[in-house]
């Protein structure tokens, strides 16, 4: 299993002088963030900051090139590695935007990347039960896993569906893309419940967030904030607070990059 | 002791094999004239109807030029040597009625096919063509008290001459197109299948298809009538050895459904890649009755087939699900045609095709109304996934609505195999060979669920493993 070589003082997750481009236009431009076992990390910024560029690069996404730097996890160097070989060492992502895959029934699909994770076949019946489970924890109907992946789902769906695949999967590191945008009071709410329930001494997050509202249900132990490819600031609980009632304009004010377009900052959601 | 001899390297097509032992009964010639076409007749003894239908429709064959209009896939373009064909090979000496009486090295053949296992767990009666003639038959003996006739069609025509001569050549005629002619005039097997009125047929009839001579033509000819109020699923699968020559598959398939009957014919085409499939299929539908074709695709050098329905009377409906998938050197041109002769007939075609490792696919399909067929309601739908660069699918709708009062739909789609989707299935853990092989599951999952369990199973494993030949 993964994660048992390592001893427990190692950092789960290091980034270190990170540098990525997108069809040759650079995004981040030297992300360095450190994270522990058992921590909760936000990391906000203002549109077009490089947040999600961040949680693309993490996970390995073909079109986002790691020109510089390394991606650490559990004391291994993932930069190199397919987006599955990540998955299967411990590492999600919940996406912003999850994608709909036609014809593939969502348990199916659920099954094999279970088995995918665990490195073997998961028998019918606990995958069932542990199934069943985590549905009821995120208030989910149980039809929803003969639907076909993303395919007709609502925005609280979707993200719904994002957390019951981390909740089966059982991941050492989760990247959450902005799970809260687009959700009502609501929805959120069971969102973050179906996070905190996950939450444990094992567990990392880094939880991506343009907005605070979020974090008043997942406490965060550290909040970093990105700004134009890198981060510019990282502090307690307390920053956030501080970004809820001033905003961003500060931030850009203070750490605008002078010789840098506005343009191509804009491209990153 | 070598039984089998396996030909092929390409690991993707597991029914290369063929059997080296086999030989015929008499040792077949190649090339056609009017000479081998009697000889055909009268080694199968025919009457002097049948001899008269095959002369005449080699006459067609001989006038007519390959197919270079609107239908087809460019086969002028190909190094086809119709001299080079066997155009009869007869295996047995006489049927089986039960896989005993099949001689042991066909039977084996059968047997790794899954046949008989096949036919004992979930078919209503088994037809096994070998070459150019059916080796086995059996039909359940239930159906056969209630009146179903499920025979090979040389045993029809001797059997039930009446039957056959009523129906035989009216829905295709000898003289419809190049491949038709040939057809008619040497053709063998097949097969002939009548369903009495207000008879349903539980469980699918199935025949199994199988070259196995190099360079063989095979011409089976199916008949089936479904009288009123019946009801019948025809499955047809074929497999050949993969040689470095070219061997020849031209069928003819003719299909009444009567009046508030039901027919269903699914085909499971998996040919080797050298050999060319050049079908015609076509059936009436007459009122309130419902026809439809399920095509699967997936083996052959060059597939032209295009399933027509012809509905005939009010409250007819017909249905075309085409799925087919297109690896190196392959080319799948195929459709299908709805033929609305009548006011209130309904009909859907649905295609979908995959090309990968520079193969290609084509929809050609025709949907035509005619003058005062009002009230018609037709849905086209095709969409086609390309899986890299290399490969190339297009779609020719041929569209004649010669009438007002009448509803169409008209929707089609080209996608090639998304990165976003590859990349959202691959970061939960699954590898990138497994994400395409679900995707396109998923892509082609709307027509085969529309199969029985054991063969939408089936057809899953063919497209995996014809994945993994031409990716990975």
């Amino acid at each position: 299993m993964p994660g048992t070589n390592g001893s427990r003082e190692q950092p789960i997750f290091v980034i270190e002088d990170l540098h990525v481009s997108v069809e040759g236009k650079e995004i981040l431009r030297g992300v360095d963030l450190v994270l522990n076992r058992g921590e909760v990390h936000a990391l906000m910024g203002p549109n077009g900051s490089g947040k999600s560029t961040l949680a693309n690069a993490i996970m390995g996404h073909p079109r986002y090139r790691v020109t510089k730097g390394h991606i650490v996890f559990q004391g291994e160097e993932i930069a190199d590695l397919l987006p599955d070989e990540r998955a299967r060492r411990g590492l999600f992502l919940a996406f912003q935007y999850p994608i709909g895959v036609p014809g593939v029934v969502m348990g199916n699909f659920l099954r094999a990347a279970l088995k995918a994770r665990r490195g073997e076949d998961v028998p019918v019946r606990e995958f069932r039960k542990l199934l069943d489970e985590t549905l009821d924890v995120l208030k989910m109907d149980h039809a929803f896993v003969r639907r076909y992946v993303n395919e007709g789902f609502s925005g609280g769906e979707k993200k719904r569906a994002e957390v019951l695949q981390m909740a089966l999967l059982r991941p050492e590191l989760a990247v959450l893309d902005e799970t809260d945008s687009g959700l009502d009071i609501d929805a959120l709410r069971t969102v973050a419940e179906g996070i905190n329930a996950l939450r444990g001494p094992e567990l990392g997050v880094l939880l991506i967030t343009h907005y605070q509202r979020i974090l008043n249900y997942i406490k965060p132990d550290v909040v970093h904030v990105l700004y134009a490819g890198r981060i510019v600031k990282t502090g307690g609980p307390e920053l956030a607070h501080e970004l809820e009632r001033q905003g961003y304009d500060w931030i850009i004010k203070e750490f605008a990059p002078a010789a840098v377009g506005a343009e191509e900052e804009k491209r990153d959601g | 002791m070598a039984k089998t001899q396996e030909l092929t390297a390409d690991r993707s097509y597991k029914f290369g094999w063929h059997d080296a032992d086999f030989k015929p009964i008499h040792v077949p010639k190649k090339g056609l004239n009017a000479g081998v076409v009697a000889g055909i007749s009268e080694m199968k003894n025919e009457p002097q109807w049948m001899r008269d239908f095959r002369l005449k429709a080699y006459r067609h064959w001989e006038e007519r030029p390959m197919p270079a209009g609107f239908w087809g896939g460019n086969i002028q373009n190909y190094s086809l040597d119709f001299n080079d064909i066997f155009y009869y090979v007869k295996p047995v000496l006489e049927q089986g009625r039960s896989w005993d009486e099949v001689p042991a090295e066909i039977k084996r053949t059968f047997d790794r096919l899954g046949i008989p296992e096949a036919e004992r767990k979930f078919l209503s009666g088994v037809e096994a063509q070998y070459d150019s003639e059916v080796v086995y038959h059996n039909i359940r003996e239930d159906l056969q008290k209630l009146g179903v006739i499920f025979v090979d069609t040389d045993t029809a025509v001797r059997e039930y001459p009446d039957l056959v001569r009523q129906y035989f050549g009216t829905i295709i005629p000898s003289n419809d197109n190049k491949f038709a002619s040939l057809n008619s005039a040497v053709w063998s097997g097949g097969s002939f299948i009548y369903v009495p009125p207000g008879v349903k047929v539980p469980m699918p009839l199935q025949a199994y298809f199988r070259i196995n001579t190099e360079n063989m033509g095979q011409f089976e000819r199916t008949l089936i009538i479904a009288d009123e109020g019946s009801d019948v699923h025809y499955v047809e699968g074929c497999t050949a050895p993969t040689y470095s020559s070219d061997s020849l598959h031209s069928a003819v398939v003719e299909i009444i459904v009567k009046r508030g009957a039901r027919v269903r014919y699914t085909t499971i085409q998996n040919w080797s890649d050298n050999v060319f499939n050049l079908v015609t299929k076509r059936m009436a539908v007459y009122g309130d009755a419902v026809g439809s074709w399920v095509d699967g695709n997936l083996g052959s050098k060059l597939t032209m087939k295009y399933p027509s329905t012809f509905l005939m009377e009010p409250g007819a409906h017909g249905e075309i699900l085409s799925l087919a998938m297109a690896g190196p050197g392959q080319h799948q041109d195929a459709g299908g045609k709805c033929i609305h002769a009548a006011p209130d007939t309904t009909s859907v075609i649905n295609s979908k095709s995959i090309s990968m490792g520079g193969g290609r696919t084509s929809y050609r399909g025709q949907l035509k109304v005619y003058p005062g067929a009002h009230g018609v309601k037709s849905t086209v739908r095709c969409d086609a996934l390309i899986l890299d660069q290399d490969s190339r699918s297009d779609t020719y709708p041929l569209m004649e609505i010669d009438e007002k009062d009448v509803t169409i739909g008209h929707e089609a789609s080209v996608s090639r195999l998304g990165e976003e989707q590859l990349f959202y299935l691959m970061s939960r853990g699954v590898t990138e060979a497994e994400a395409a092989k679900m995707i396109v599951n998923g892509f082609v999952e709307p027509i085969v669920k529309e199969l029985p369990m054991e063969y939408a199973v089936e057809l899953n494993r063919l497209i995996e493993l014809q994945m993994e030949g031409a990716v990975g």
